[in-house]
């Protein structure tokens, strides 16, 4: 494995995402397979969902992912947390190849990577109570004996801003605020290093997201954490995320520091989609949606992904893929406009 | 319609529920007005009383709930106490009212093109043919492509942000006076709220029409709006111009509100946190609903604070403002 291994981790990465695709084909059904042998249009339909997404997260990195609902970043996010297998591609986790460990190895790597959801109520198993939801996986894997129990479930959910007397309660006897730190304290109690954020502050009150960011920077910042954190909403990723990835129907698309990125879009979708950004600070905004229809993953478009609503659009664009490739130390672009400066 | 006169009026409306463990005064004495042409942002978090004030204007309370005070005034007419019937004809047709979930003004059974030229006969002589035209133009404007093939669908076979769309064209469709529209973005996309806002904003300018933009989103109401009115536990703790709320908020509220959305300028650093929770509004204690979370609380907050006009154009519910920033 010695290949790999340098090959995955050139920079000492965390993770690290070679070329990674997940199509999803929807099979039909006995009606549907009948209707298609009698020669109507009905066929089996294949999603791509990820297009050859390669991606680096370093050790204490916070990596943000954004791009439009559908375009496949909770995909991309089920298959690094290890719930979903790719298609295509290679996963590395400290310069492994994922995919070829051992039984035990792999479950190793599984518990250090944890994800956290969107919808704190539907993730949480509404008949157990906050002490068992957070200590069975700790207990089941042998992180914690039994004796050890009560005190380390104190302790997670401390961490989390969660009083120990919660622990005998059910989660629909919390608020929404409180349910995402129950959905944080059981993630965090398996130790992992690595935690994949999907949506996680999307469905809070601005003030409860408040705390729960301030709590996801704290726990960094104490547990030397390192996330991937996916969401729509590019001011919560500004505020938290060291550098980001812009994806536009299953491929990235752009990626830089987050400064960079905020201070000089260079793809022509990121510009779209930082222009569109509401912000206390702008007022009275002029909207302009950005042209056309959000293309179906059904049937993507030839070519780049975003020619048909692409301004800067040319002949080229509708025939050839753009790679993404460097265009300043740390930061890549997809796009043919590149190649002309 | 009077010459001057705001398109809507509310004065000290208040919705209770009569619920079997008590009284939720879900809106308690909340005024505000909307002028033709303008957009007025109606913010608060969750529970605050946003979308009973807006089903209050509308007439959509049911029980236990019930408006049990204060005057609604659409184009001088009082429609607070008006019936069922009244109430029937400027729905959908002088009033509309855009949902956050577009399905319930979907009816998922039917095509998209019953239910956009059911609306225009129900309120417009107009033959089939033009009806059917109007619900193509009104898909075309909020941009959902191919509108005419797109008529026969069923509200299933578009995405969540095209049927919040077709949502937002019903409500177009009869040229309404007011528009009230109840975190219509919310679960969408910048992109694609950003075209919804663009819509918003031409009909406002372009037909008139005034609207009231419904949202927790303190960013989205920046852009959007004229004016703004944050709402706490069924109440207007503070109003004013967008651009002096923002820059000058008062209210302890309304400043740890600013301060806890993610900006530019603030980046990694800590959010302010306003501190505990949304208060229930069954049974609220004496005194400042936001007592228990305000830095600046005292002894007499234990009494409640009534709405005070600190200087011209604001309005805010706090026996401390903070004043020297905004005076
Ligand atoms: N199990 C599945 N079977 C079939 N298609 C799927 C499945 N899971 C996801 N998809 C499709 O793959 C594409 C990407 O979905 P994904 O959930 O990753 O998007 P997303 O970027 O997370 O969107 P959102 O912002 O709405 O959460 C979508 O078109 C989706 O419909
Ligand atoms: N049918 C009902 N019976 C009892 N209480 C109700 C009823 N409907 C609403 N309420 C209460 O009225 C209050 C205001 O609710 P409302 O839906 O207006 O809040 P909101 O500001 O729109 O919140 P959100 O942002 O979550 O939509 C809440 O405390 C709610 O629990
Ligand atoms: S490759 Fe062409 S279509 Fe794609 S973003 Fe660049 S200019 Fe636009
Ligand atoms: S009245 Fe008192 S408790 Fe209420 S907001 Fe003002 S200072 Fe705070
Ligand atoms: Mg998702
Ligand atoms: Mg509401």
């Amino acid at each position: 494995m010695s290949l790999p291994a340098t090959q995955g981790a050139p920079n000492g990465a965390l993770m690290e995402l070679h070329g990674l695709s997940k199509r999803f084909v929807k099979t039909l059904d006995l009606a549907g397979k009948l209707a298609s042998k009698l020669g109507s249009s009905i066929r089996e339909e294949t999603v791509y969902a990820l297009d050859g997404v390669n991606m680096t997260v370093a050790k204490g990195e916070v990596v943000g992912l954004v791009g439009e609902s559908g375009c496949g970043k909770s995909t991309l996010g089920r298959i690094v947390a290890g719930i979903l297998e790719p298609t295509e591609g290679q996963m590395y986790y400290e310069g492994r190849h994922v995919a070829t460990l051992e039984p035990a190895e792999a479950k190793a790597v599984a518990l250090k990577v944890q994800m956290i959801f969107q919808d704190p109520f539907a993730s949480l198993n509404p008949r157990m109570r906050v002490r068992d939801i957070v200590g069975e996986a700790p207990l089941v894997h042998g992180l914690v004996s039994s004796d050890e129990f009560e005190g380390y479930v104190d302790d997670v959910l401390g961490r989390c801003g969660l009083d120990a007397s919660y622990k005998r309660r059910y989660p629909h006897q919390f608020s929404g605020g409180q349910r995402q730190r129950i959905g944080i304290a059981r993630a965090l109690a398996v130790r992992p290093d690595f935690i994949v954020c999907d949506e996680a502050v999307a469905a809070l009150d601005v003030s409860i997201q408040a705390q729960i960011l301030n709590l996801f920077i704290k726990l960094r910042e104490e547990l030397g954490l390192t996330y991937l954190f996916i969401s729509h909403d590019l001011g919560v990723v500004e505020h938290i995320s060291d550098r980001v990835y812009i994806m536009y129907l299953g491929r990235i698309v752009e990626t830089a520091p987050t400064e960079d990125l905020f201070a000089a879009p260079n793809h022509p979708y990121t510009k779209a989609l930082l222009r569109e950004v509401p912000r206390l600070e702008t007022r009275h905004s002029k909207f302009l949606p950005i042209e056309g229809e959000i293309p179906s993953p059904l049937e993507p478009p030839r070519g780049c992904h975003f020619h048909p609503r692409c301004p800067h659009a040319t002949a080229r664009c509708r025939e050839e893929v753009p790679v993404l490739r460097e265009i300043a130390p740390g930061r890549e672009s997809a796009c043919h406009l590149n190649d002309e400066a | 319609m009077g010459s001057n006169a705001p398109t809507l009026r509310v004065e000290d409306l208040k919705t209770h529920f009569f619920t079997k463990a008590g009284v939720v005064k879900a809106v308690d004495n909340v005024s505000f007005s909307v002028d033709r042409a303008q957009i007025l942002g109606l913010v608060g978090e969750s529970g605050s009383g946003k979308t009973v004030t807006g089903f209050s204007i509308l007439g959509l309370v049911d029980a236990p709930g019930r408006v049990v005070g204060g005057r609604i005034e659409f184009n001088g007419e009082d429609i607070a106490n008006a019936d069922e019937g009244r109430m029937q004809t400027l729905r959908g047709n002088r009033i509309a009212m855009i949902f956050q979930d577009p399905m319930m003004t979907l009816n998922p059974v039917l095509r998209v093109e019953t239910q956009m030229m059911e609306t225009v006969l129900a309120h417009q002589k107009v033959d089939r043919k033009t009806a059917r035209q109007r619900a193509r133009d009104a898909l075309g404007q909020v941009g959902i492509p191919s509108p005419d093939e797109r008529l026969a669908a069923y509200p299933h076979q578009f995405s969540g942000g095209m049927r919040q769309r077709v949502a937002i064209a019903i409500a177009l469709l009869n040229d309404p006076d007011l528009i009230i529209a109840d975190e219509p973005t919310t679960a969408l996309d910048v992109t694609i709220q950003a075209q919804i806002l663009f819509e918003a904003q031409k009909l406002c300018r372009e037909r008139g029409t005034a609207m009231i933009w419904i949202t927790h989103d303190l960013a989205v109401i920046a852009g959007l709006a004229d004016k703004v009115c944050v709402m706490y536990a069924g109440r207007i703790v503070e109003a004013g111009a967008i651009d002096e709320v923002l820059d000058h908020p008062v209210h302890p509220y309304t400043r740890g509100l600013i301060g806890s959305v993610p900006s530019r300028n603030r980046r990694g650093v800590p959010l302010y946190q306003i501190p505990g929770m949304t208060p229930a509004l069954l049974n609220l204690p004496p005194g400042c609903a936001f007592r228990e979370r305000c830095p600046q609380a005292d002894g007499a907050c234990m009494a409640e604070p009534g709405l005070s006009v600190p200087f011209d154009g604001r309005a805010v519910r706090c026996f401390h403002p903070h004043l020297e920033a905004g005076a």
